[in-house]
């Protein structure tokens, strides 16, 4: 299942034309929140190693086990900061088990692919991953 | 028109300095009618975040490439493209990019290709362009169609197959351009990211490892034609005489060498091998080489 904020955005991509994609995805680098002063020092992120640009995440899980998400990435990669902005928007707030059950491939559906080569977009599925790996580490014992 | 080239003394020393151009010679030439700039880079959207006043994008993957065979596109979709970037044949295109050029380079072999007479690089790309504070627009440029002829691509000069690379083992220098760890064959497959799809690591037989990012300055400029001679020459023992094949994973990384060992130093007749390690790393029964383990001919009847 794709957590429903998520699925909008998806829906959005996809209903929208070839030429927009790009566009929106750019809306979404651009719309990117900054990092709270809490974590001014980067030390405190966790660097995402297989991304090919530094990219920074953090992961915060309240008491009603819902997640926050933070990330960071430099303005000169905005394709990476185009996807943490689409899964900041679509992924904060939701819970942990709606966070764990969103699909690896939840992206199929945006038509990205025409406009972004496959190895690139993984990136994406990487960041995904990544999240998930946290959010369990977090939750564990 | 022709337009002339850079005279700067340091792109003087190369084999072939019309093909690159610094930063203030384009400054110059962003108004000149014989002269279309495209952007080329690893990174889709940094076009659109800002790039050099009226140049055009050359999106790798949606232009160059073709969308359903692993190939480029084809002598039709060529001429449509550069049609549609208002680039004539006689046009001097000078293509820049993100990330040292790499893409710029793979575009710019691209329209070699198709035996484009006049494409140059913007030494120092993207990064240095900006660095030295130079402006930027988000405007697109919206060009009018030129007439570009349906020309012929040749796919033997300048571009390797597989069986090509095959028959070359042995006979000539084969330089693999990616990183220390892929061709060592340690870097195979990290979590979450299996590395743009390979089965094996490793490296062809009898190739050396120069890491297509020696030939460049911190500042995304190539380095001096001394600098790329010990490199090339004195360190891998290039000479005129050697049928050179440069590789990596897809063939980008390896347009950029392409480019230095053509443009900047004057070997004749290297070629790229863009399928790369991609398709080698996948295909079945070629020979790999991997630290430790000896290369083993084809085992088997019918080889």
């Amino acid at each position: 299942m794709i957590p429903a904020p998520l699925a909008e955005i998806v829906e959005d991509f996809a209903a929208s034309p070839r030429e927009m994609r790009l566009q929106m995805l750019l809306g979404y680098a651009q719309g990117l929140p900054d990092l709270p002063d809490r974590y001014a020092d980067q030390d405190a992120l966790e660097r995402v190693q297989e991304c090919q640009t530094p990219f920074f995440l953090a992961v915060e899980i309240d008491d009603d086990r819902r997640v926050s998400l933070f990330f960071d990435a430099p303005p000169e990669a905005p394709t990476t900061r185009g996807y943490a902005g689409i899964l900041a928007e679509g992924l904060d707030g939701a819970t942990v088990d709606e966070v764990l059950a969103t699909p690896p491939d939840f992206f199929t559906g945006m038509g990205l692919a025409e406009l972004i080569s496959p190895l690139r977009l993984r990136g994406m599925s990487a960041i995904l991953a990544h999240i998930k790996r946290r959010v369990v580490e977090l939750t564990a014992g | 028109m022709s337009v002339t080239g850079d005279p700067d003394p340091k792109l003087a020393e190369y084999a072939h300095p019309e093909r690159l151009v610094t930063t203030s010679w384009l400054a110059e030439h962003l108004d000149d009618p014989n002269v279309v700039v495209a952007e080329s880079d690893e990174d889709v959207l940094l076009y659109d975040t800002g790039h050099i006043p009226g140049a055009v994008k050359l999106d790798w993957h949606a232009d160059l490439n073709d969308q359903v065979a692993r190939d480029y596109v084809d002598p039709e979709g060529f001429a449509e493209l550069m049609s549609r970037r208002g680039i004539g044949r006689d046009t001097t295109i000078v293509v820049y990019g993100d990330n040292f050029n790499w893409w710029a380079a793979y575009a710019l072999w691209v329209c070699s290709l198709f035996g484009h007479p006049d494409v140059r690089l913007l030494d120092g790309g993207r990064q240095k362009w900006i660095d030295e504070g130079r402006p930027l627009t988000t405007e697109v440029p919206t060009p009018a169609p030129a007439d570009y002829p349906v020309v012929p691509r040749d796919d033997r000069t300048i571009r390797a197959f597989k069986d090509d690379v095959l028959a070359h083992l042995g006979e000539g220098p084969l330089v693999d351009v990616r990183s220390p760890g892929e061709f060592s064959g340690e870097l195979t497959h990290m979590p979450d990211y299996p590395q743009e799809g390979t089965l094996r690591a490793g490296h062809i037989p009898t190739a050396k490892n120069v890491p297509w990012r020696r030939a460049a300055n911190d500042d995304g400029s190539f380095r001096s034609l001394a600098e790329l001679q010990a490199i090339y020459r004195d360190e891998l023992g290039i000479t005129d005489r050697d049928r050179v094949i440069a590789y990596c994973r897809i063939g980008e990384r390896s347009s950029h060498t392409w480019f230095v060992l053509t443009h900047l130093l004057g070997v004749p007749g290297v070629r790229n091998y863009d399928g790369s390690w991609c398709e080698w790393g996948n295909a079945v029964r070629v020979p790999i080489e991997r630290p430790g383990h000896p290369v083993r001919p084809p085992g088997g009847v019918g080889a």
